[in-house]
């Protein structure tokens, strides 16, 4: 079996700081996937390599096999890779709804010049989304006003909206209390198991990677530096003195 | 939310009778509604975050292409005139389109200005094509191969400009409704969320600028026949301020935003002219303060409000 995404030895600096200094990484279709690792180790860069936000000085991505390294954004996100981001990425003039709806739109084709973006079927889909995601209360308030942890949320329902194979989640819990975090996270397993979507996400907190997680990856310095089952990866000395500085 | 669009028909009834009453206007108001299609233009990438300071070089193609078609070509009938000027305008602005919306801010405005100093300075250097300085004069056209008296077309000109404004402003309504209009707004809030909905900024922005030019080209075609010559200062960059200042004089937000304040400039412009010729600037510096403070969504919001259409936009959610 050819797996969802493959990258192999993807390689890229900033000024000095290697942000992907040989990436290996592959994921099966069907998968939950966590990457952990300390700040400023290269997992955002990761997630911004595999999506043509910035391009490898050497290496490769592959989907489904199939090359698509380097290619622009919009083209790795119609073959079916969306992203969530650590810092929420939403039309903030738009409420929330209208941001869900114009990417069901972007998802069918964005050139319908004359039928209107708001739409009975697009509208009821986008409402059916919102309440898997409990931000049905929140589908009329501009996207830009909502409170971080909501945003986070849109941002979420925006990247579902284009019925993606695979999503790329940055740090989604990070605009919650602890105690709002694991209520959040069976949300949205609930969510992206009823979507049937393949995820792949960055978390600080072990507990939430541990129970929700099948498999978890560890950054280190721009590569992997460890992988496996959780329960399994979190005795490794090395990863408790990397991640938890223990 | 019913009342708008009572008014706007109102509006345009009002516009339809104003001759009547005052026949002086009809000349006043179809320059008006002509610049107002060129300010709609600009109003459209404005939505975008984007300023052209360069649109008056559309409005001047589409009264050239008016001008030649009429007298190189010998093809004078304002149905045929129309179409063809809105054509080779819409066509120039996918062409300069195509290289300028890469840009944005004010790489974006100053490349505008640019390119209309360089279509300014061909307009008046080419002589065998544009008659140099002098321009070109437009003898009375046809309607539908009706010859018609001077008075006649300029009346016939007037409504027909009428019935444009409301269907290609309803036209552009729906556009701005679609799911193509809503992402020219998306590309100022957030490029990058767009790119990553699979959707091209650089299209989105393109589709507008051909619009908005062709937009700009209807404007020049009614200017050119209604005034009956076409000069090179269609396309000088003061006049593509000018544009600039009508869109966010009479607002953005709706269709009918920069008609109002073309009409509400010309209006101003013919009183000034007659009085104090310098009270021009000042009446038109003031009402521009005016709406900047108070009016953010431009002499426009005034018959909103009127309507009972409040903005709920930008509210933050207590
Ligand atoms: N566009 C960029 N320009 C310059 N440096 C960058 C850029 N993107 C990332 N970096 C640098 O690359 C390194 C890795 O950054 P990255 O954002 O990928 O880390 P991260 O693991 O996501 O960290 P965090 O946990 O803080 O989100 C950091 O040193 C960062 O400063
Ligand atoms: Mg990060």
């Amino acid at each position: 079996m050819t797996a969802l995404l493959k990258a192999e030895n993807l390689e890229v600096a900033f000024g000095g700081v290697k942000a992907a200094d040989g990436v290996n990484l592959s994921i099966d279709e069907g998968e939950f996937v966590a990457i952990i690792g300390p700040n400023g180790s290269g997992k955002t860069t990761f997630l911004n390599l595999c999506t043509g936000y910035v391009r490898p000085v050497s290496g490769e991505v592959w989907l489904d096999g199939k090359p698509i390294t380097a290619m622009a954004p919009r083209r790795i996100a119609r073959k079916g890779i969306a992203r969530a981001f650590q810092i929420p990425q939403l039309f903030t003039e738009h409420t929330v709804i209208e941001n869900v709806m114009l990417a069901l739109a972007a998802h069918r084709g964005i050139w319908q010049a004359f039928a209107p973006l708001d739409r009975p079927d697009y509208r009821a889909e986008a409402m059916a989304l919102l309440d898997l995601l409990k931000l049905a209360d929140h589908a009329n308030a501009m996207a830009g006003a909502l409170p971080e942890g909501l945003r986070k949320l849109a941002d979420v329902t925006v990247a579902m909206a284009l019925k993606p194979r695979l999503l790329l989640l940055d740090e989604p819990t990070s605009g919650v209390s602890a105690l709002e975090r694991f209520p959040l996270m069976d949300t949205l397993m609930t969510a992206m198991r009823a979507q049937g979507v393949t995820a792949l996400f960055v978390e600080h907190d072990m507990e939430i990677v541990e129970t929700y997680a099948d498999r978890v990856v560890v950054w280190d310095s721009g590569s992997v530096m460890a992988e496996g089952k959780p329960s399994e990866v979190m005795k490794d000395p090395r990863v408790l003195k990397s991640v938890v500085g223990a | 939310m019913r009342a708008l669009p009572l008014i706007l028909a109102a509006g345009l009834a009002l516009l339809a009778l104003a001759p009547l009453a005052a026949p002086y206007l009809q000349f006043v108001l179809t320059v008006a509604v002509a610049k107002g299609f060129a300010a709609l233009g600009v109003a459209l990438l404005l939505r975008a975050g984007l300023i052209s300071l360069g649109h008056a070089m559309f409005f001047a193609v589409g009264a050239y292409a008016a001008a030649f078609l009429a007298q190189a070509v010998g093809i004078n009938d304002f149905l045929l005139l129309l179409p063809f000027a809105v054509a080779v305008s819409a066509l120039a602005g996918l062409l300069v389109g195509a290289f300028l919306v890469r840009y944005r801010a004010i790489f974006f405005a100053m490349l505008n200005l640019a390119v209309s100093m360089v279509a300014y300075a061909l307009a008046s250097k080419l002589y065998s094509i544009t008659g140099g300085t002098d321009g070109l004069r437009i003898d009375v056209p046809t309607l539908m191969g009706m010859s018609l008296e001077k008075a006649q077309f300029d009346q016939a000109l007037y409504y027909i400009s009428l019935v444009l404004l409301a269907v290609v402003g309803w036209l552009v309504h729906r556009y701005l409704k679609s799911p193509l209009g809503q992402a020219l707004a998306a590309v100022h809030t957030n490029e990058v969320r767009l790119e990553y909905l699979g959707v091209s900024a650089w299209s989105t922005l393109l589709a507008a600028y051909t619009i908005s030019a062709a937009l700009a080209g209807i404007g020049g075609a009614i200017a050119a026949v209604a005034i009956g010559h076409v000069l090179p200062e269609y396309a000088f960059w003061t006049e593509s301020g000018h544009l600039v200042l009508t869109a966010v004089l009479g607002g953005i937000a709706g269709i009918a935003g920069p008609f109002v304040g073309s009409i509400f400039l010309e209006l101003i412009h013919t009183v000034a002219v007659g009085y104090a010729a310098e009270a021009w600037n000042l009446i038109v510096g003031v009402a521009l303060l005016a709406v900047i403070f108070f009016l953010p969504r431009g002499l426009f919001g005034l018959i909103e409000s009127a309507a009972g259409v409040k903005d709920h936009r930008g509210e933050t959610e207590l």
